[in-house]
């Protein structure tokens, strides 16, 4: 088999119609006689629902229906609990799933309490605006500490504390290690709350066929299947009775797959009722209160290290806010407890969370999914004891990795994917040698940045690390099909998001069957396509479904070229498979094409051979068994201004490594786009609530995306360490990009001000200028 | 109640005429009165910038705008770029070939921009187009493949 596409730079095939204003978003979909929603929200972050009166509502011109939790009866349930908790002995998990409109009271601002269904959205939202709703409002809890306490207002009336889960997990014996250690730094970390900001907001459309039986939804979903089955369990009808599209999707990063949400339960409902397609697609506003969130967590953390800087243990004890409902189970806390291990031999390790309900929209994973709090605890802890003991940075790092003959590495601890977390391979100190050669480290350190302090400058150096689990199960699934027309069809059931599926897929594909790209068409997120799968999260698209394309590919290519060798008559062995055609080796003329063996292989007459199939089609599976660990490095030359704090990236250098790349183009998109996430994570985006639970930055005006002038030019390069674990030896890069930004900030404007000597620390994120002028003003002390 | 306006545009050459609430957006006019759904819609407060079409010759917020007040102008939009069916504009070839778009969903509104900017600006430097850019938020890409589609077309015009 040639490889002529795996591993190149292939231009993407969807991107023509995308550049065209061709590409089809669910906003886009138009049917006739179609309703438009538009949905009444809790203004108070929790209160008591008094009274309800859609009277008005229905009574307005062009209004369909007005909808409340006592009109759903018996369809209002709370949604499915997706993730269970882990299997880690001791563990506390108080299951609450949200509900899809609010029955006794609200539990963060912007809960859905009616539903209006009207001739336009302009319609519907007048009449949201006239449904009278009486709010008893309650004491909130808002703020995770205090949320955290006993006494705190209980969001859930029989949850005492709020406690939403307790986990403990250990590796070795912390106590011994502590006891042995040269010396013990101990910390308290914040990471606060952020927002994925899909540029494409979640919308749902359902058409109810009442004549054909048959419910068709389109909706902007990472995960159709999982719709799918939900949607048909809940309304009562067969999986086979309801299609799930998820089309082109404006981005997803993680909050695209919290099913159900309220409208995803409700919007299919209506249409079923009201015998007419119903529209929903949110608004930036309702996006800010109703899409879930991510990511408030407080560590007090504590490393035990020898005199040369190596470590001995990691104690952590951390609150996670899950916002009020809890139906991603643990993955975020659990990936932040994981991750925090990184690249690392840490012999003992002792990590305890308690994840709290809070009056806030909930918490389900965005790009990085708890793993850059983990980062943030681990490469902080590392600055702090490298300050400590007077040893470099870098150096530190270095001296604690883990050694490239330890792999598979066995961390112990359960992993988000409940396997015990294991590294499957890694080389870490080249990717930390390319990385401190790219951004000049040594130069910086020893000469650059003396010069620039005794010029009066601030700028600072910062180097962080990292590993990312990606690629986890269950499985997916993948069917290719070569039709009669030569053209190879891709079908697979996980979404897409702008991954470049639809050509990754396909450069798998073309390989083993010898055909062009433009000849592979790849279909996703269409349940009526391919009918198993779980969805596109934790970078796992191109490592899973990737590798069932690939095994599909395979099986197919043998099926062609045992057909071909039955119209030869002659063996597999000698045929050629390229250019779209089957040829006998050293007999170009004697060829047959991809398309007319297709067609030999599903005969109108005669009998197909006993143990055969028709057509030339398979379809495979791929399940690993545990999660590729892909792992990176950042490094970032910053300079800051000491009147305003704003700053200036001079230089910002990634060094990664996700094993084989089926495309370094699109790699290089997924890191690029990843490091701009991180760089807003750590510098620009804060959701800021208040006391009361309400969020006082609802725009993007005023929560702060990074734009092109804020994202600098990234210097980009790549180690490569297969994976063992999948044939295509590739690991995820979906998320990594996005991981490191917190510490690396935090290091490298700390080192640009000088403050570890003045005993200052930044250790929390998201920075500003603000909050830096803010925490280099305090007199922390002098160390 | 509500009366209804008379709106008269010439969308990427061809006339339309529709009879509109006021209180249409044009971002809605464009995208589902005349079915042109290129023109996404990101934000309805003009901050993200994908829903930017020219009107007359200027890059514009649509959801910023009613229809009403386009009475009379010329507007282009996404789909009026590229030269023929099955063909790119050299922008949008760029763009593909130095994978410049992600999800798509910005793409519409970063193309009309910059549309316009370099007809102004033939020849751009990096922090020229990272200005121009600079009112358009992707979340995918980190921009930095935009910029580089940018200076590979402005390149291949030279």
């Amino acid at each position: 088999m040639t490889t002529r596409f795996f591993g190149a730079p292939v231009r993407r095939n969807e991107d023509e119609r995308l550049l065209a204003g061709r590409g089809q978003f669910v906003d886009d979909i138009r049917l006739p006689g179609m309703l438009h929603a538009a949905f009444v929200r809790s203004p108070y972050a929790h209160a008591r629902l008094a009274g309800i009166d859609p009277s008005r509502a229905r009574a307005h011109p062009g209004v369909a229906a007005v909808y409340t939790a006592t009109d759903l009866g018996e369809y209002w349930r709370p949604g499915p609990l997706i993730v269970p908790p882990p299997p880690v002995a001791g563990s506390v998990f108080n299951e609450r799933t949200q509900v899809p409109l609010v029955k006794d009271k609200a539990r963060h601002v912007g809960e859905p309490v009616a539903m209006v269904v009207a001739e336009s959205r302009y319609l519907a939202e007048d009449a949201a605006a006239l449904v009278a709703v009486e709010w008893d409002p309650l004491p909130v809890a808002a703020a995770l500490e205090q949320a955290a306490r006993p006494d705190a207002p209980r969001v859930h009336d029989d949850v005492p504390g709020n406690v939403a889960a307790h986990v403990r997990q250990q590796k070795g014996d912390y106590a011994a290690a502590a006891n042995r250690a040269h010396r013990i730094i101990r910390r308290r970390y914040r990471y606060d709350h952020g927002a994925s900001m899909p540029m494409e907001t979640r919308g749902v459309v359902a058409d109810w066929d009442s004549a054909a039986a048959r419910l068709s939804v389109w909706d902007t979903t990472q995960a159709p299947i999982a719709i799918r089955n939900g949607l048909a369990e809940m309304l009562g009808l067969s999986e086979r009775q309801v299609r799930v599209v998820a089309p082109f999707i404006g981005g997803g990063f993680g909050p695209k797959i919290m099913l159900f949400y309220p409208d995803e339960v409700l919007v299919p409902w209506a249409a079923m009722r009201l015998g007419r397609p119903v529209k929903w697609i949110e608004d930036r506003a309702e996006h800010f209160f109703s899409t879930s969130h991510e990511r408030e967590q407080i560590h007090d953390a504590e490393i035990a290290v020898d005199a040369e800087g190596r470590i001995l243990g990691v104690r952590d004890v951390f609150l996670h806010d899950t916002g009020a409902y809890d139906p991603y189970g643990l993955t975020v806390p659990l990936n932040s407890q994981c991750t925090l291990l990184g690249p690392y031999h840490v012999p003992a390790y002792d990590s305890t969370f308690t994840a709290v309900f809070t009056n806030k929209t909930l918490v389900t994973p965005y790009r990085g999914a708890g793993r850059q709090h983990g980062v943030f605890v681990i490469e902080r802890l590392l600055d702090a004891a490298a300050h400590d003991l007077g040893l470099d940075r870098a150096e530190i790092r270095r001296r604690n990795f883990i050694p490239p003959n330890a792999f598979p590495y066995h961390n112990e601890i359960i992993y988000q994917d409940f396997e015990p977390l294991s590294y499957d391979s890694g080389d870490y100190a080249p990717m930390l040698d390319k990385a401190l050669d790219l951004v000049g480290y040594g130069r910086f350190v020893t000469e650059e940045q003396p010069a620039l302090r005794a010029q009066g400058r601030h700028v600072g150096i910062g180097v962080v690390c990292y590993v990312e689990g990606t690629g986890i199960g269950p499985y997916e699934g993948a069917k290719v099909q070569v039709q009669t027309s030569g053209k190879v069809s891709v079908l697979t059931g996980i979404g897409t998001q702008g991954q470049g599926h639809f050509t990754a897929f396909a450069q798998v594909v073309a390989d083993q069957l010898g055909v062009e790209i433009a000849d592979v068409e790849v279909i996703t997120g269409d349940t009526d396509q391919f009918y198993w799968g779980a969805g596109t999260f934790a970078s796992r698209g191109a490592v899973v479904a990737g590798n069932a394309v690939h095994g599909a590919a395979a099986a197919v290519r043998a099926k062609a070229l045992a057909t071909a060798a039955k119209h030869f008559e002659c063996a597999p062995e000698d045929l050629v498979i390229e250019d779209g055609k089957v040829s006998v080796a050293g007999v170009p003329d004697h060829a047959i094409r991809l398309g007319a063996l297709a067609a030999l292989a599903n005969p109108m007459r005669g009998a197909v051979a006993p143990g055969t199939e028709p057509g030339l089609e398979a379809v495979s599976y791929f399940g690993p068994e545990s999660g590729a660990t892909a792992a990176g490095v950042h490094a970032m030359i910053v300079e800051v201004d000491p009147e305003s704090m704003q700053i200036e990236i001079r230089k910002y250098v990634v060094v990664h490594d996700c094993g084989t790349m089926i495309n370094p183009l699109i790699v290089e998109g997924q890191v690029l786009g990843g490091v701009a996430q991180g760089i807003g994570n750590a510098f620009y985006e804060k959701l800021a609530f208040d006391d009361q639970g309400q969020l006082l930055n609802a725009t993007l005006a005023d929560y702060l995306l990074p734009t092109a002038l804020e994202v600098p030019h990234v210097e980009l390069a790549h180690t490569v360490t297969p994976s063992p674990l999948n044939p295509l030896g590739i690991k995820g890069v979906g998320e990594a990009g996005a991981i490191p930004g917190g510490p690396l900030f935090a290091q490298a404007i700390e080192d640009a001000l000088g403050l570890p000597a003045r005993g200052i620390h930044l250790d929390e994120i998201p920075l500003s200028p603000c909050r830096v002028w803010e925490l280099a003003a305090t007199n922390a002390g002098t160390e | 109640m509500i009366g209804r306006v008379r709106v008269r545009v010439v969308v990427n050459g061809v006339r339309h005429e529709r009879e509109v609430e006021p209180r249409l957006l044009l971002s809605d006019f464009i995208r589902h009165e005349l079915g042109l759904t290129g023109t996404h819609v990101g934000c309805e407060h003009g901050v993200c910038g994908a829903c930017t079409v020219q009107l007359d010759g200027e890059p514009i917020r649509s959801c910023l705008m009613f229809a009403a007040q386009a009475d009379g102008a010329a507007i282009a939009t996404v789909e009026g770029l590229a030269p023929a069916p099955g063909e790119l504009a050299p922008l949008q070839a760029a763009f593909r070939e130095a994978h410049g778009l992600q999800c798509g969903y910005c793409t519409p509104g970063i193309l009309m921009t910059l549309d316009a900017f370099l007809k102004a600006h033939p020849h751009p430097d990096e922090a020229d187009i990272r200005a121009a850019l600079s009112g358009n938020l992707c979340r995918c890409t980190g921009y930095q493949h935009i910029v580089a589609a940018v200076l590979l077309a402005t390149r291949r015009n030279a």
